[in-house]
């Protein structure tokens, strides 16, 4: 037995089906002394939800390009964890990273705008849907290559340890087989860096299913090999979620070192617009959305007394908060080529 | 003959290295065996005990992790530089310096810069094989957004490194190993040299000769031998790759109508060929003849009799020269 801890507050991810696990519900539950903050969180999921959705009717229209990768279904994620940090924390986000950016701050009018191609877009269009990076929200970036954001929160970790401050790395389970997520584990453990690492487990890589191409029983596991504090969240609760964070990042803040947090949970859409997900089995989907993170975190708040009407309001001003962002972002014009002045190097 | 003040190579780097990280104190300096050990060829021995683990540490045999670590921290506000030993693994961290590195600037919309440093020791002709011997510099030559520097003597190891570490770019800086403990004028007043100027180390008439790094002592002991036989030859000291100072190379073909490239590395892909490339579309009216002096097409031999004939040498620059020269009247 390892002498790390590794309570599990949810599924474990364990045997050949991506099913949610019961024992999701059970487990220890973090008090709700702050209802305001998980009502904002809820809203926050939800202008997520829309954001997904509207990006993905505008990919049908013609009007996002490329390819695009949708959180639908990971909302709680990124929400939780960012409730737990400071403004001017920083986090690394994925491919799969619009989520990440909204969770950390980014406005939803700038961040559709980029999908959009739009000379308003956060990075003027420069950047596109996978690789968007706002520093003034402390978003050091969304990277394209699976593992990027492993190591570039371990680097903003190393500002912070210098400067104040912690850096989290939002990742897949993919990305856990990639070098960066091994070298990078290794490396801020030795050097003891503010650092929260942060799976979102949601049980395909890409169209693969994880169980089949991830050695050993299960991702917060690999955190005991490094020596680093792992546990698994059930990653469609805002609450779990937010818990788990505000412990990790507590670690941190102490110089402590770094900690892994496997958040379970799933994706609505396929890995990409290219891909319907045919891979998954019968009744999987469905499954989920039972669990769907809004069903959840809702049934939560609610548990915990906040009323159905004060969340129904929540969601009612993401939705409408979403919707000029995206009329907006439709507006505005496309960056003149003519006009770009781009130069290569910084002064 | 008494000589002015005399710094080596390894030295000049060290020096770089302490005069940056006193000045600026958001450098730090990290890699494997960089501090206790003062790095294996000696270039930064005393910083760790200097400076401190704060400022100066030695790291996990990772090169991912130290150039992904390095990027985030650039873009977060300190300076990092750091050495991945022999430049052949920079294969390794590839995706952090081609892919992150070296495209946030734009990408992002000019949002934060990257001052960030990679040192590799670079170059042939130490018997270390085919995979500790390369100059990697054209892996990386057509990345826009990266800085590529590989000085030719001491004072340039000083002023360019310290260059490099005040650039708010991501620099790959490539230090030729038969040249650390190559000795020669130290730099007045620690001066910087800015990234982006060739120099012209030798004027000549008849013939220009450009390279980098150790190219450029080999040819200007090559174009001794060639005043020998009358050919007065004008070297240029690239002394980085990116940005490509094009004007220095184009103002002395106006002048000799001749140009040989003298790379450490293979002609196809490189950048000596490109450099010609560029002449021939920029200056083709001034040119009577270009071509390009280069190692073979094959991985770098070890056994020395193998590598000596790899690898370009005042010899067979000359050579070359003399030939073309016959050949063309």
């Amino acid at each position: 037995m390892s002498d790390v801890d590794l309570p599990v507050d949810g599924p474990t991810g364990e045997g050949e089906s991506a099913a949610p696990d019961a024992t999701a519900q059970a487990g220890t539950r973090p008090a709700l002394d702050e209802p305001a903050r998980f009502v904002q969180g809820f809203e926050r999921m939800v202008l997520i939800r829309e954001f997904e959705h509207e990006i993905h009717r505008l990919f049908l229209k013609g009007e996002v390009h490329g390819t695009t990768h949708l959180s639908a279904g990971q909302e709680a994620v990124p929400v939780g964890v960012c409730m737990a940090l400071e403004p001017s924390d920083y986090v690394a986000g994925t491919y799969r990273g619009h989520g990440h950016a909204l969770a950390k701050g980014t406005p939803p009018e700038p961040l559709a705008a980029e999908m959009l191609g739009r000379a308003t877009g956060v990075c003027g269009g420069r950047a596109g849907s996978m690789n968007v990076i706002d520093l003034e929200h402390g978003l050091v970036g969304c990277f394209g290559i699976v593992g990027g954001s492993i190591a570039a929160a371990t680097g903003a970790a190393l500002s912070a340890k210098r400067k104040g401050g912690v850096a989290v790395a939002f990742f897949g389970d993919g990305a856990t087989n990639q070098g960066y997520f091994h070298e990078c584990l290794n490396f801020s453990q030795v050097l003891r860096l503010p650092v929260v690492f942060v799976c979102e487990n949601n049980f395909y890589g890409e169209f693969t299913p994880m169980h089949q191409v991830t050695a050993g029983a299960a991702i917060s596991a690999r955190g005991a090999a490094y020596g680093i504090p792992a546990r698994v969240v059930d990653g469609n609760d805002l609450l779990a979620v937010e818990q788990a964070a505000a412990e990790a990042v507590a670690v941190a803040r102490s110089g402590s070192g770094p900690s892994l947090l496997e958040c379970q949970t799933y994706r609505h859409y396929g890995h990409s617009k290219s891909d319907p997900a045919t891979y998954r089995p019968k009744g999987e989907l469905e499954s989920w959305l039972e669990r769907d993170p809004l069903v959840v975190t809702r049934a939560r708040l609610v548990e915990a007394g906040v009323t159905d009407e004060r969340l129904d309001e929540a969601a009612e001003r993401a939705k409408e908060t979403m919707a000029r962002a995206a009329d907006a972002a439709l507006a505005a014009p496309y960056p003149d080529p003519e006009r770009e002045g781009a130069s290569e190097f910084a002064p | 003959m008494s000589e002015p003040a005399q710094l080596e190579f390894r030295t000049a780097i060290r020096d770089a290295l302490a005069e940056e990280i006193e000045r600026d104190p958001d450098v730090v300096f990290f890699g494997e065996d960089v501090a206790a050990a003062g790095g294996v060829f000696k270039a930064t021995p005393e910083l760790h005990e200097r400076f401190g683990e704060e400022r100066v540490f030695d790291t996990p045999i990772s090169e991912l992790a130290l150039a992904g670590a390095a990027f985030g921290a650039a873009v977060t506000g300190l300076r990092p530089v750091f050495e991945v030993m022999f430049g052949d693994f920079m294969a390794l961290p590839m995706d952090s310096l081609v892919n992150q590195a070296a495209k946030f600037w734009y990408i992002s919309n000019e949002q934060a810069p990257v001052p960030l440093v990679v040192r590799s020791a670079v170059g042939g002709g130490g018997r270390f094989g085919a995979i500790h011997s390369q100059f990697h510099a054209t892996w990386f030559q057509g990345v826009p957004g990266l800085k590529i520097a590989a000085p030719s003597n001491p004072a340039d190891a000083k002023g360019l490194l310290k260059a490099a570490i005040r650039d708010d770019n991501p620099v790959i800086f490539l230090e030729h190993k038969r040249l650390y403990s190559v000795k020669g004028p130290a730099p007045e007043n620690g001066d910087v040299v800015p990234l982006g100027q060739a120099n012209v180390v030798r004027e000549g008439s008849d013939l220009t000769i450009v390279s980098i790094a150790k190219g450029v002592p080999d040819s200007l002991a090559a174009a001794e031998q060639l005043a020998a036989d009358g050919i007065d030859s004008e070297v240029i000291d690239l002394r980085t790759l990116r940005p490509l100072d094009l004007e220095t190379v184009l103002r002395s073909v106006e002048k000799t109508n001749r140009v040989m490239a003298v790379e450490e590395g293979p002609r196809l892909g490189g950048w000596a060929a490109n450099l010609v490339g560029a002449l021939a579309a920029e200056a083709l009216h001034d040119l009577d003849d270009a071509w390009v002096v280069a190692t073979g097409e094959t991985p770098i031999p070890y056994s020395p009799p193998l590598e000596d004939r790899f690898i370009p040498t005042p010899d067979s620059i000359a050579a070359a020269a003399r030939e073309r020269a016959s050949s063309r009247g």
